[in-house]
């Protein structure tokens, strides 16, 4: 039986919805950073387009859609257009692995961990293009530095979702969900190690604080994006959000349950937890300062990545004797 | 492959060069080379100003050269131009302006140690804490002259006019809430792993050299060397009070921010001192309109950033001969090049923001 | 009102003392640089420019140790520029004021940036300023005008384009 038709209107529908979850999810997160920061900081944040200014990202969005697109003189003009794309796409396509319930998810890959690990890698590329592209020194620090970062906190990253492969002997994401039904993975010890690791070394792969050194406002202006305006800013920085989303949403998927909970609609514990846990990033960048980037690669590879084979090593060990 | 060494221009414009300095760097990746500081762009020649001006006149200059402690700069010049007329303010004259000099210390302090953590990537959280106790200070000094930034308070021969009423209870109430609140910042950043990983042996400042540039105030002071004009060389009411001189160990970024941190506790003793020991009187000495000065003079204070020194030549009209101000940023910026060699870009800008410069009084 | 007025005869007391020390140091200069001295007063001494980097040499490396040069600076008076160094001495807490006078056609003086590194830009300063030149300064350029300036501010024939000076009562 084959209806490709129908088919292609799922596969359009299905698209539509992604890319409207995209934009929205992004803009309320923008919104919901600054009213966090605000809270940190004993100040209101936006108050004045919309109650509680929760308009304010519409008007923002306007701005930035209406801007002159400047580009520097110097750029290397394919290479700086195109590094935007190369940051945004990739984020996009990891929503397709997301499971936000029991029946939302796009297409349950039977790799889709590794297909979302793998695709969000991408981001480097457009990340040092742009650095590269802009002819900017600044620029160009960043995008050095963006790539190092980015690479060395993958190996701790995927070291620790491989603890959670084990225990549920899948690479689905429903079927991760699914193995643990039974019980949190999060409930065992060597998890925990696991979600540590790879909440940190997330926190490094979004370039936030305290990871944020390819950014560092107060070294670097505004390290690879520092030549971009109006809507492919906007790219970058919608991204970015995106990006937050997805680490966050792995996290919840693999350790916290996903879409596991107490009653219907399960769609709600999913965003629950994932909101949760963005909110406490987003708590530690308006707490924390910035570390450096020899500290940060020490802390990579001297320090998490250790940490994140022995787990591994103990994860295997304990399967081998619970048999 | 050839080993390129990357020239950047840091500034006049950049988020952390605090002002308009511009910092010509030689970096091999991110490690500094040389680092070469220019400065001159807020230029506005003071100095000149004054040979134009009366004493009186030239106190509202004072205000522009170190911003972010005007009352300081107001109580420098105003020593100076005392000192040279030979005239002595009244005592309830002297305690206002210890009370106002110290508050606007802790003010400068608050400003330097939140921009600091600024510099080190703590996004604007520190900085918004300090600038909400710093408003508290401002409302005071509103209070008191109708002026936030630049008071134009202090007047040869006194103050311009006595505490208004109400004003002692905001300074009691401001005392007791800042001691809480630099207990909080303890916390937040002194106590912070980053913070102290990052700020913690670099930009070593050992003691000959900071003592060869001429490096005063809480630089000199985190180097080990245990110099404070109000103790060591009282001026004004400075040696009836109790307080300390916090000073550092190593001399490093750490060293530099956690002795203002100090110091704001000690300013709060001594403010709380002063007002409860505030003699009666005139606020102002009878004094002439217009003062001719003759001779020259040299004095030197304790500003929240060194010692900030005016030298005067009178010739006997109402205008100075010459009238130079030996500023402290200027001679603690001279020492950056030697201090960030070797080092990362990132600490450079730690380096940069321990040192808590103005470039109001650099450039002049 | 009474510790006001001990105060005031501590502080003559300390001025006293520290002129006392002046005049032993300015005596000791004059031993080991006879002819150093050109004038003394109260206030400061002025010496000959040739023999400044000997006089400084001494007052940093002898026993008064004057560890810090404080602040240098210059005086236009019309027929010549005054050269005024302020050292510091943490050890004996004395500030000693040293003036040297250069005539307007010849307005060069030695460097002291190889003992102290506080006059390099006090140095470049004045001399951005004044138009004095420093020999054997490493580097000295103008640190505050451009460098394609060609006047120096602080001097008394500079004019200033517009300005009228108050007058006088």
């Amino acid at each position: 039986m084959n209806y490709p038709l129908i088919d292609l209107v799922f596969l359009v529908v299905k698209g539509v919805y992604i890319l409207a979850f995209f934009a929205v999810n992004a803009m309320f997160l923008i919104w919901l950073e600054r009213k966090v920061s605000a809270k940190v900081q004993n100040r209101l944040g936006p108050m004045v387009v919309g109650p509680h200014g929760s308009l304010q990202l519409i008007a923002d969005t306007v701005k930035l859609l209406l801007k002159e697109n400047i580009v520097p003189s110097s750029a290397d003009r394919f290479v700086w257009w195109l590094a935007p794309f190369f940051v945004a796409v990739p984020t996009i396509a990891a929503f397709l692995c997301v499971p936000f319930s029991n029946v939302w998810i796009v297409r349950d890959l039977n790799v889709g961990v590794l297909f979302i690990c793998s695709i969000t890698s991408v981001c480097v590329l457009g990340v040092f293009m742009a650095g590269w592209g802009s002819n900017n020194k600044y620029s160009l620090l960043g995008g050095m530095r963006a790539a190092a970062q980015i690479i060395s906190y993958e190996v701790p990253l995927l070291l620790s979702v491989l603890v959670i492969i084990m225990e549920a002997g899948t690479l689905s994401m429903q079927g991760i969900v699914h193995a643990q039904e039974a019980g949190l993975f999060l409930l065992k010890p060597n998890v925990m190690v696991a979600f540590l690791v790879y909440l940190i070394s997330a926190t490094a792969e979004v370039n936030r604080v305290p990871f944020d050194i390819p950014e560092a406002e107060s070294e670097l202006v505004s390290g690879y994006h520092t030549e971009y305006s109006g809507m492919k800013f906007a790219m970058f920085f919608l991204a970015e959000y995106a990006n937050l989303f997805i680490i966050s949403a792995v996290a919840a998927t693999l350790f916290l349950g996903g879409w596991i909970g107490f009653f219907r609609p399960s769609a709600v514990w999913f965003l629950l937890k994932v909101y949760g846990i963005i909110s406490f990033l987003m708590w530690v960048r308006w707490t924390l300062p910035r570390v450096r980037m020899d500290q940060m690669m020490a802390f990579a590879w001297k320090i998490l990545t250790p940490i994140a084979l022995v787990n591994i090593l103990v994860t295997g060990l304990l399967l081998v004797l619970k048999g | 492959m050839e080993l390129q060494e990357l020239i950047i221009n840091m500034g006049p414009q950049h988020p952390s060069t605090h002002g308009v300095l511009y910092l010509q760097l030689k970096l091999n990746g991110e490690v500094v080379l040389d680092c070469q500081p220019h400065i001159g762009y807020l230029h506005r020649s003071i100095e000149k100003i004054a040979e134009n001006r009366s004493l009186t006149q030239f106190i509202a200059f004072t205000d522009r050269l170190d911003y972010m402690a005007s009352m300081n700069n107001n109580l420098g010049f105003c020593l100076a131009a005392e000192k040279l007329l030979g005239i002595t303010a009244p005592p309830r004259a002297q305690y206002i302006r210890v009370i106002v000099a110290e508050l606007n210390r802790i003010a400068s302090h608050l400003l330097a140690i939140s921009t600091f953590a600024q510099d080190l990537g703590a996004y604007a959280t520190p900085l918004f804490y300090a600038l909400r106790d710093r408003e508290k200070i401002l409302q005071i000094f509103d209070q008191l002259c109708g002026q936030r930034l630049t008071y134009n308070y202090l007047r040869v021969g006194g103050v311009s006019g006595d505490i208004p009423v109400g004003v002692d209870l905001l300074i009691k109430d401001f005392i007791s809430y800042e001691r809480r609140m630099l207990a909080e910042y303890q916390d937040l950043l002194t106590g912070n792993i980053i913070f102290c990983v990052r700020s913690k042996k670099i930009g070593i400042l050992p003691k000959e050299l900071a003592i060869n540039y001429g490096v005063t105030g809480t630089s000199l002071r985190a180097s080990g060397v245990k110099w404070d004009l109000r103790k060591d060389e009282p001026y004004l009411a400075y040696d009836k009070f109790d307080f300390n001189i916090p000073t550092g160990q190593n001399g490093d970024s750490f060293d530099r921010y956690y002795v203002r941190m100090v110091e704001m506790e000690e300013s709060l003793k001594i403010i709380e001192q002063a007002l409860g020991a505030l003699p009666e009187g005139d606020p102002v000495a009878k004094v002439n309109k217009v003062f001719r000065p003759t001779g020259e003079t040299y004095m030197r204070t304790e500003n929240p950033r060194g010692e900030l020194g005016f030298y005067i030549v009178g010739d006997g009209n109402p205008f100075p001969y010459r009238l130079k101000v030996r500023s402290p940023s200027f001679s603690n910026l001279s020492v950056i090049s030697h201090l960030v060699k070797g080092l990362n870009i990132s600490d450079l800008v730690c380096v940069l923001g321990s040192l808590d410069i103005v470039m109001g009084e650099i450039d002049r | 009102m009474g510790s006001l007025n001990s105060r005031k005869r501590l502080e003559a007391n300390r001025e006293r003392r520290l002129n006392l020390d002046t005049a032993a140091i300015i005596q000791s200069i004059k031993d080991r640089f006879p002819g150093a001295v050109a004038e003394q007063t109260p206030g400061w001494v002025t010496i000959n420019k040739e023999n400044l980097i000997d006089v400084a040499r001494f007052l940093k490396d002898g026993p008064s140790e004057f560890s810090s040069l404080h602040c240098l600076t210059a005086v236009d008076r019309k027929e010549t520029v005054e050269v005024v160094y302020h050292f510091y001495s943490f050890k004996q807490r004395i500030m000693l004021t040293v003036k040297v006078i250069l005539p307007n056609a010849d307005l060069v003086i030695d460097s002291l940036t190889p003992l102290w590194g506080a006059a390099d830009w006090l140095e470049r300063e004045v001399y951005d300023l004044f138009g004095v030149r420093f020999q054997n300064h490493h580097d000295l350029r103008r640190i505050m005008n451009p460098d394609s300036w060609t006047d120096h501010p602080l001097r008394k024939d500079f004019k200033m384009a517009g300005f009228i000076p108050r007058p006088v009562k």
